[in-house]
């Protein structure tokens, strides 16, 4: 009854190949983003900024990312650390060779560079696939890390090996450096994610979109019917790399304004993104939103609950943490493999019907 | 002989003792690989699980104590002088067939038929689960491993190839340690135990068969729940193998469970489906790591082993994408 496409005509080409065609969502999705781009800049505060939303929209790049590749393209990698590293790295360099670059410039350019790295080691995924491409490209997280540990050039010779911000102004207000007002950054982060969601959105709609799918379903087949594969595989491992990449660049100079290869972008960092789009929905740009909110959110209010609720010593809250998180993942793949994305699905063939069920 | 080739003589028996130690991870791998289908991530947290349990056992640890500590203001710690070492490891293997009938029961029942990545992602999950569990029973501090190996170099070879040195060298022969030798020795018979188990029992008939077909197992009445309780046992027992030789190694500790990550490339370069593989795959990563260590990575600043053998396995891979000894990948549209 709420939820319906029936009676939303169109009168238009344009209307009938819009973003999102059915009414309702349109005017969710405006509504969502009203809020997050009007309502919360003015409510932020220094906690929510930096354990909540900005790890949120860093990651939800990742997810994206990641979801281009595995979700959308079938090739699973278990290498997104190591590319985060390349943006970060990427990232770092160019805000101290080119101080007075605009910082979305900064990021895009980081991502790019991150794509070039992601196409060289997406090379393989031609001649292997399945488990062992996943396990060939973990050769990419731990090379990668291992190069910005050991190659000083990328650290700019810094004693400590850490990586720091140095502070970037936009338009006269502090963006990166501890002097960056929390709405100034969420809304720079913010402004990212949803530009390059809606972009991600529009590419797996088109033609690009459709040869990843049909290389994801079956690859011969689709080599068959003409895909390229070449050119499927590896755009696929570009613009991932690419999203990635940008991920890696805002988290190193806007969320946590310093940088380690071996902390910050181990290869627990891949499996984590790869947890997010597996319990948010493979294939779903939505998912990967919901599995990286559920995934930065719950370890926060674990740590709320047990810590600051019930007064337990940190050390045991972190065990139980990480044996409730385990036990977490393990149900949801039970109860629901395809992810919140497909809770949300059907949620939606529910409410059409609602409240006359057949 | 010159010292130097003495020197890479000595580099690659090392390798070949750190090759077994990965191979040792890599069959629990293959084993459950072979029979359902899972690329158990978990197998490393396993051995790490085992060997606190293990290690537990023995020096009479109360499981548990921390939790029961904080939640009732006790102080809880041991509950006696422990367990003698062979009851111990009895008792662990009992908790690793238990920990195997609690896994089919509650989560592999319900995987049936899901995707690949599902089940991969769900051993990832069960990773994180048992490295909480295994910290919350047995506390997360460092734990020394005595379970009577002895380690340390060994003096008879040292003096042995002390000797083949030309005269005047100053060479001081080789080091190689007790307890590499040792797991060598126990990775052997390990394997032909496994050889001979799945070839001349029941059981291991049953394994092959659903390893080849689930289904054509299923009709001829094989229980394929009963076999991966016993797959997930047996895995359980390699696991705690290699739990207490590298525990020995370098001590019970969190890092024990990265040693899966080590045993992955053995795996893509052996196969997944080849017991042998895992094998000869060990020997190759080990011997190559350590030789490409020896000779490049000193140029290149070191420390090249965490991915070395990843590059490796790579180059194997460009010219037989199912590794060495990997069943053919055969498609069809």
């Amino acid at each position: 009854m709420f939820y319906r496409e029936a009676g939303d005509f169109k009168t238009s080409y344009a209307a009938d190949q819009q973003t999102f065609p059915i009414r309702l969502d349109r005017h969710m999705v405006w509504g969502i983003l009203a809020i997050a781009f009007f309502v919360v800049p003015f409510f932020i505060n220094d906690y929510w900024e930096k354990s909540v939303l900005l790890p949120f929209l860093v990651w939800a790049m990742a997810a994206l990312g990641l979801n281009i590749l595995t979700g959308f393209c079938g090739q699973v990698s278990l290498g997104s650390g190591g590319f985060m590293a390349v943006g970060a790295y990427a990232c770092y360099k160019l805000m101290v060779a080119f101080p007075w670059m605009n910082m979305f410039i900064v990021v895009i350019l980081a991502g790019l560079i991150t794509a070039i790295v992601g196409v060289i080691f997406g090379l393989p995924s031609l001649r292997i696939k399945g488990f062992y491409l996943a396990v060939a490209t973990l050769a990419s997280q731990f090379f990668l890390v291992w190069l910005f540990n050991k190659v000083p050039w990328f650290y700019n010779n810094s004693a400590s090996g850490m990586i720091v911000a140095p502070e970037r102004t936009f338009f006269g207000i502090p963006l990166t450096g501890a002097n960056s007002p929390s709405w100034m950054t969420y809304l720079f982060c913010l402004t990212l994610v949803v530009v390059f969601a809606f972009i991600a959105h529009n590419l797996i709609r088109g033609r690009i979109g459709r040869s990843w799918m049909a290389i994801r379903d079956m690859d011969i087949a689709a080599e068959i019917i003409g895909v390229p594969p070449l050119k499927a595989k590896l755009s696929a491992f570009a613009i991932s790399s690419f999203y990635i990449g940008m991920s890696g660049a805002m988290m190193f100079a806007i969320y946590l304004g310093t940088a380690e290869p071996t902390e910050a972008f181990g290869i627990s960092k891949s499996f984590l993104v790869l947890f997010m789009i597996i319990i948010g929905g493979l294939g779903s740009i939505l998912g990967s939103f919901l599995g990286a909110a559920f995934l930065t959110l719950m370890p926060v209010l674990l740590k709320n609950v047990m810590v600051n609720g019930l007064g337990w010593p940190a050390d045991l809250a972190a065990h139980i943490e990480l044996l409730l998180i385990g036990a977490l993942i393990m149900f949801f793949l039970i109860v629901e493999p395809h992810g919140l994305a497909q809770l949300w699905r059907v949620t939606k063939e529910k409410l059409r019907l609602w409240p006359f069920p057949h | 002989m010159s010292p130097d080739l003495l020197n890479v003589l000595e580099v690659i028996l090392n390798g070949l003792m750190a090759g077994i130690m990965y191979s040792l991870v890599a069959l629990g791998f293959v084993l459950i690989y072979k029979a359902s289908g899972i690329f158990n991530y978990a197998q490393g947290v396993m051995a790490l699980f085992a060997a606190l349990t293990l290690v537990g056992f023995q020096t009479g640890q109360v499981p548990f104590a921390h939790v029961i500590n904080a939640a009732f203001g006790t102080k809880l710690d041991t509950w006696g002088p422990g367990l003698p070492t062979f009851l111990a490891i009895i008792l662990t293997m009992g908790v690793m067939v238990l920990f195997a009938y609690l896994l089919e029961r509650l989560v592999l029942r319900h995987m049936v038929n899901q995707a690949p990545i599902i089940l991969f992602m769900t051993t990832i999950g069960l990773a994180y689960f048992m490295e909480g569990f295994g910290d919350l029973m047995w506390g997360a501090d460092v734990k020394t491993m005595d379970v009577g190996l002895p380690s340390g170099g060994s003096t008879w070879l040292e003096s042995v190839t002390a000797g083949w040195a030309a005269e005047g060298s100053n060479y001081r022969g080789m080091y190689i340690d007790v307890l590499d030798l040792w797991a060598a020795g126990v990775a052997i018979v390990l394997v032909i135990s496994l050889t001979l188990f799945s070839q001349y029992t029941k059981t291991g008939r049953a394994l092959r068969a659903v390893a080849d077909d689930h289904q054509a197992a299923l009709t001829v009445g094989i229980s394929l729940r009963t076999i991966w309780i016993i797959v997930w046992s047996i895995a359980g027992f390699v696991a705690l193998v290699a739990g207490i030789m590298w525990g020995a190694k370098s001590g019970v500790q969190f890092s024990l469970s990265l040693i899966a990550l080590k045993a992955l490339p053995v795996l893509i370069l052996g196969g997944f489906t080849s017991i042998p593989g895992a094998i000869v795959g060990g020997l190759i990563i080990g011997v190559g790591e350590k030789l490409f260590e020896y000779f490049i990575g000193g140029m290149i600043g070191g420390a090249t082993e965490n991915w070395f053998a990843y590059v490796l396995a790579l180059f194997f891979l460009m010219f037989r994408p199912q590794g060495l000894f990997g069943d053919r990948i055969i498609e069809r549209v």
